[in-house]
């Protein structure tokens, strides 16, 4: 295997948890309701997916238990938000925190474990093919699906009736609540749906990523998750491009660490998270002239009158 | 029949100081069933969490300790946060704050230096605090960059700075390779309050603090201000006050706030420069902010009780193998229970009977 080959492949194992969770929280925000909890959420669903995978020996029954665990921190959430319309960005930090705390108290009991990593696609002839055979044919069924999702919900946001509500609720909920749509409804399944996306993502880390778990092992991907939502315009296909940038860039500091080069190892850790602030910085900075394309509705409180 | 949430005619004041005790007990009971889920006697639990500490003058001493950066910190983000301005980098403006005032205690170490290092190295742990928190402020004002997410990417990065300080240039030589910078000189440490313990006068310096920012906000412009850009933005313009100045004047003195306590720390307690100086003091003190309602009064009680639970934690998990990490467990649901129980200031929850169609109520 050459050495452009495994760059790549490291590229996309690195993109995978990204593109996941930040495309379940391009569907919340859509939605007009910004769930800062990603991390938490994530670092959950790596807890609970390795509890799961390990317990019954199968990746993706611990897939299953990443997800539920997302959703089920996601549920706390909008019972905050949506049910007692608690102010988003403060009740997404708790989410964070509490996360943090609870996957430290339920992976406590495997550190130490190992199990075996996801199965790779093989398909005979096709993934032998040089060069281009181990990139679109011998990957996981995470890398597969996060492309399929993120595909799915361009499909569901532009060509379905649900998801022009969606837009509607989030760029609007005043307007889409006097219509007769159920603003909150919506919310909360669009809530569920980002909480499964953000525990899918983290449970990739401990099943596919590395055969094992460490409290913390999510290291603020949820936050980069977050900035690449912004770094997308919140439009699904400029999302894929996003993740796979930062997960070159987190590749690259890794190699180039790995070849001395002279550069302090921190400053090269410190890359991905200086990239998240330029390109924030960036991309904010050329919409300046061209007003904002957030949903308009997003991270405001909503209660329906009678 | 269905909950819903209607909103009150006017702020409940009885609720308003009711909601952090019923935040508080209701956070009890969770504790109490998690307690029994891990198979602890919740009651022995919650003795050793939250009324052992208070028992012996050592813990009492090291809780305000542990308050000294909370409080300090929170005031600052109390002052952000009624502006309606998100910084949560305080972790990170608090290591940048330790960095720069310890630069001073590194280059001073060992050279019979005078008195005026400590005090110059409290203005540089402040300045480098401030200058810290100034890159999301102005990428906020000048970009209409997310404050939120950039504050939040330089804590990780402010975290690799001091790895790599401790780790290169600052270590100690004679330090046996750990990653540590030399104990600081007398000149350069925080003098302690008392014979014993580890009391030290940065407490009386978060007294200060609580104090100047209690009267800045009850009896100065600059505190009407804050709380009228924060609770009505469109009012505000009118009456002249720029949004822009004030993201750039929370941030700068939660900033200082940050980098003061940061540096107090390793100039106190901890007496060097070393990673982990922080047990997540900037996170938390988010936590303390909500719980004493942004209030500076409120947020000594609230630093206070949260430094409670780091101190029991620690000894819970010493006397009654409970693991550390249910302390952060305990402080998520504290800040959820005190965000839901505020909400009762507002809104009141009505049970109605027969929904009509139109009507979609809480989740």
């Amino acid at each position: 295997m050459g050495l452009l080959e495994a760059i790549i492949i490291s590229v996309i194992a690195a993109s995978t948890p990204l593109l996941l969770a930040a495309a379940g929280e391009l569907v919340v925000e859509r939605s007009g309701v910004l769930n800062l909890g990603t991390e938490g959420m994530m670092i959950m669903g790596a807890a609970c997916g390795f509890a799961g995978a390990y317990l019954t020996g199968s990746t993706f029954v611990g897939a299953l238990f990443g997800i539920a665990a997302g959703a089920a921190l996601s549920l706390v959430f909008a019972a905050l938000t949506l049910g007692l319309a608690v102010n988003q960005v403060a009740a997404g930090l708790a989410l964070t925190i509490l996360g943090i705390g609870l996957s430290g108290l339920i992976g406590a009991g495997f550190v130490g474990e190992r199990i075996t990593p996801a199965p790779r696609l093989y398909i005979p002839l096709l993934t032998d093919l040089p060069i281009v055979g181990k990139i679109l044919f011998g990957q996981d069924g995470f890398v597969y699906f996060s492309i399929a999702l993120v595909a799915t919900i361009w499909w569901f946001l532009y060509r379905t009736r649900a998801g022009l509500v969606l837009r509607a609720v989030g760029d609007s909920h005043t307007s889409a609540h006097a219509l007769g749509y159920p603003v909150l409804k919506i919310r909360l399944l669009a809530v569920l749906f980002g909480g499964g996306c953000a525990g899918l993502g983290g449970a990739f880390l401990p099943l596919a990523y590395t055969p094992f778990f460490i409290p913390g092992m999510t290291a603020g991907r949820g936050w980069i998750a977050l900035a690449l939502v912004v770094f997308s315009s919140w439009m699904p296909g400029r999302l894929v491009a996003g993740a796979y940038l930062f997960g070159a860039v987190t590749i690259l500091q890794l190699h180039a660490q790995a070849f001395g080069l002279g550069i302090p190892s921190q400053l090269m850790s410190a890359l991905p998270y200086l990239a998240t602030v330029i390109v924030l910085v960036l991309i904010s900075r050329a919409r300046g002239s061209a007003g904002s394309v957030a949903p308009a509705s997003l991270g405001i409180v909503f209660v329906p009158d009678r | 029949m269905q909950l819903v949430l209607e909103k009150r005619a006017e702020r409940s004041t009885k609720i308003a100081i009711l909601s952090p005790l019923l935040a508080i007990a209701l956070t009890l009971v969770t504790m109490s069933i998690l307690f029994a889920i891990l198979g602890k006697n919740p009651i022995a639990a919650l003795y050793v969490y939250f009324v052992e500490p208070l028992t012996d003058s050592f813990t009492l001493m090291e809780i305000a300790v542990k308050a000294t950066p909370l409080v300090m910190i929170a005031v600052g983000l109390s002052l952000c946060y009624l502006a309606n301005v998100w910084n949560i980098g305080a972790e990170g403006q608090f290591i940048m704050g330790a960095v720069c005032g310890s630069y001073l205690a590194v280059v001073t170490n060992g050279t019979g230096a005078g008195p005026w290092v400590l005090p110059a190295m409290l203005v540089m742990g402040a300045a480098g605090g401030a200058l810290w928190a100034m890159i999301p402020a102005l990428c906020k004002v000048r970009y209409g960059a997310n404050e939120i997410l950039t504050s939040l990417m330089l804590v990780y990065v402010a975290d690799l700075i001091m790895d790599y300080l401790v780790r290169g240039p600052w270590r100690d030589p004679k330090g046996m390779n750990f990653p540590t910078t030399a104990s600081f000189d007398p000149v350069a440490t925080v003098p302690t309050l008392f014979e014993t313990g580890r009391l030290h006068w940065g407490a009386i310096v978060a007294l200060i603090v609580v104090a100047l920012a209690a009267v800045m906000l009850g009896r100065t412009i600059k505190g009407f201000e804050i709380r009228v850009v924060g609770a009505a933005p469109r009012a505000a313009r009118f009456a002249g006050f720029s949004s822009d100045r004030l993201v750039l004047f929370t941030f700068a003195v939660s900033g200082a706030l940050a980098g003061l306590a940061g540096i107090i720390e390793v100039a106190g307690p901890v007496g060097v420069l070393q990673p982990g100086i922080s047990p997540g003091y900037g996170f938390t003190a988010i936590i303390v902010a909500f719980l004493g309602r942004l209030n500076p009064v409120g947020i000594l009680i609230a630093g206070l009780f949260l430094a409670l639970t780091f101190i029991g934690g620690e000894g819970a998990q010493i006397s009654m193998k409970i693991p550390l990490d249910l302390t952060k467990v305990f402080q998520g649901i504290l800040l959820f229970y005190v965000l839901a129980c505020d909400s009762l200031i507002l809104y009141r929850i009505r049970l109605i009977a027969t929904p009509k169609k139109a009507i979609h109520g809480t989740a």
